[in-house]
């Protein structure tokens, strides 16, 4: 195949998989220029029929086609259908999580790819997970409440230490302050020794023993090494590399810590990738969670119905829910709003605010029984009276 | 896209500026490309359908909640 040829493929007003396919299937075989536009001429008149008409009702279209296969799903299922024992809601709460644009999900959680230097050793895979998984205080060493002298007394194991990659300078700097900043607990006192790797902690209040309990509990429990809202890091090889699966999500963390592919990263939680990603992000975010839930459950539905779903929540340059407070709620019909849900209000808000009603769309003709302009509601036929006789 | 691509694209389509997808200012995509507000950026996707598709949205400000 010439260049010519190619660069006139190029030229077509065709999508882009279809001028690939028409290449390659071109490919080695001579044929003449008559031959070629009885191709062209083939492949238009197929690809016109494809499209989808103007006028067509779309939304309503994708809505059965969601819809229907959605009432053959499982009602409840929640129970680690996921890899590696994490739990992952699944099914139709799945999907009405997907569509109301919760901004976080039930069981947000994260597949982490690693970058080649990481995603082939065991060692440095788990190293990077230590990263990630949040680890508390209690952890790395033993902790004793000492109520003569009121203070709550840390004991760091330094082989712990060492093998999760964390020097006891560094717990001793953050276990504060992460108690002051995170857990809004101001009232103590610290003393570090890093040779003998221990922490003190003092309470301000020292004649309280309730306190002293509270601080101690602080101590226990507060995020060293980590990030906080990750709360389990599984480490899975599948394919050759390997892959950490995280219950509990934050992109924004995962993405700065080292050895992290940020190209195939995948978060569940879709407002946060909107946010940390950008709307088309999110948008194709839904399109995959969307999918392959359905898929999950043995549904096929196509693509495009999902994708036209994706496109209007994503419309406005933010993620919005399907409902009253997204798109249902923004629509200009007074009518169609009131027919979707709370009725009186929408009426009562709308006879307040001197709205009116063009009767465009197709809910409010339903209401009022008109025809509605679709289908054959959308020509007009006009009878010309013809003289039968001549 | 130059103002003239998007008079094209609007044409095109016979629809105005504020008829086409929105995408906030402080959007991390936009940010990247050093977008301003009023400006048309042409998005290509990798579609499931098409390979390769074409997308446009408006740069607009963030409203404030």
């Amino acid at each position: 195949m010439n260049r010519d040829l190619e660069e006139r493929i190029d030229n077509l007003d065709l999508p882009y998989r279809t001028r690939e396919d028409l290449k390659a299937s071109l490919e080695g075989r001579d044929i003449t220029e008559e031959e070629f536009n009885q191709i062209l001429e083939m492949i238009f008149f197929e690809y016109e029929k494809t499209r989808i008409e103007p006028c067509e009702a779309v939304g309503i279209v994708a809505a059965q086609s969601i819809g229907e296969p959605g009432t053959q799903m499982t009602m409840r299922t929640f129970h680690y259908a996921g890899v590696a024992e994490i739990n992952v809601t699944l099914g139709l709460p799945r999907l009405i999580e997907i569509m109301d644009a919760r901004r976080e999900p039930s069981t947000p959680t994260m597949a982490v790819f690693l970058l080649d230097d990481w995603a082939f050793d065991r060692d440095r895979a788990r190293e990077v997970s230590w990263q990630i998984e949040a680890a508390p205080l209690h952890e790395f060493g033993d902790i004793t409440i000492d109520m003569e002298n009121m203070q709550v007394f840390v004991q760091l194991n330094k082989q712990v230490c060492d093998r999760r990659r964390i020097a006891v300078e560094e717990i001793i700097e953050t276990a504060p302050k992460k108690i002051r900043e995170k857990r809004h607990f101001r009232d103590f006192e610290v003393e570090g020794d890093a040779k003998k790797a221990s922490i003190v902690f003092t309470p301000k209040n020292q004649e309280s023993y309730q306190n002293l309990f509270q601080l101690a509990e602080h101590v226990r429990n507060v995020i060293v090494q980590g990030i906080d809202d990750i709360e389990r890091v599984v480490v899975r090889k599948e394919g050759g590399e390997y892959i950490l699966y995280t219950e509990g999500s934050n992109l924004k963390d995962v993405f700065e810590i080292e050895g992290v592919d940020t190209t195939r990263t995948r978060s569940n939680n879709i407002s946060e990738i909107a946010g940390v990603l950008g709307i088309e992000a999110g948008r194709n975010a839904i399109i995959q969670e969307a999918l392959s839930t359905l898929n999950e459950q043995g549904i096929t539905v196509d693509v495009r119905h999902i994708m036209l779903v994706a496109d209007m929540m994503c419309m406005d340059g933010e993620v919005k829910q399907i409902g009253r407070h997204g798109i249902a709620g923004e629509k200009e019909s007074v009518l169609s709003r009131a027919a979707f849900e709370v009725t009186v209000n929408h009426l009562l808000d709308a006879a307040i605010a001197n709205e009116v009603d063009e009767l465009n769309g197709v809910t409010e003709n339903v209401i009022v029984g008109q025809p509605i302009k679709l289908g054959t509601g959308d020509v007009k036929l006009i009878a010309k009276p013809v003289n039968l006789k001549t | 896209m130059s103002e003239e691509e998007v008079a094209e694209l609007l044409a095109m389509y016979r629809i105005s500026l504020e008829q086409l997808p929105k995408i906030y200012h402080d959007d991390p995509a936009v940010q990247a490309i050093g977008g301003d507000v009023g400006d048309v950026i042409r998005i290509i996707r990798d579609s499931r359908t098409a390979g390769r598709a074409e997308a446009y949205r408006l740069v607009v400000k963030r409203p404030k909640k």
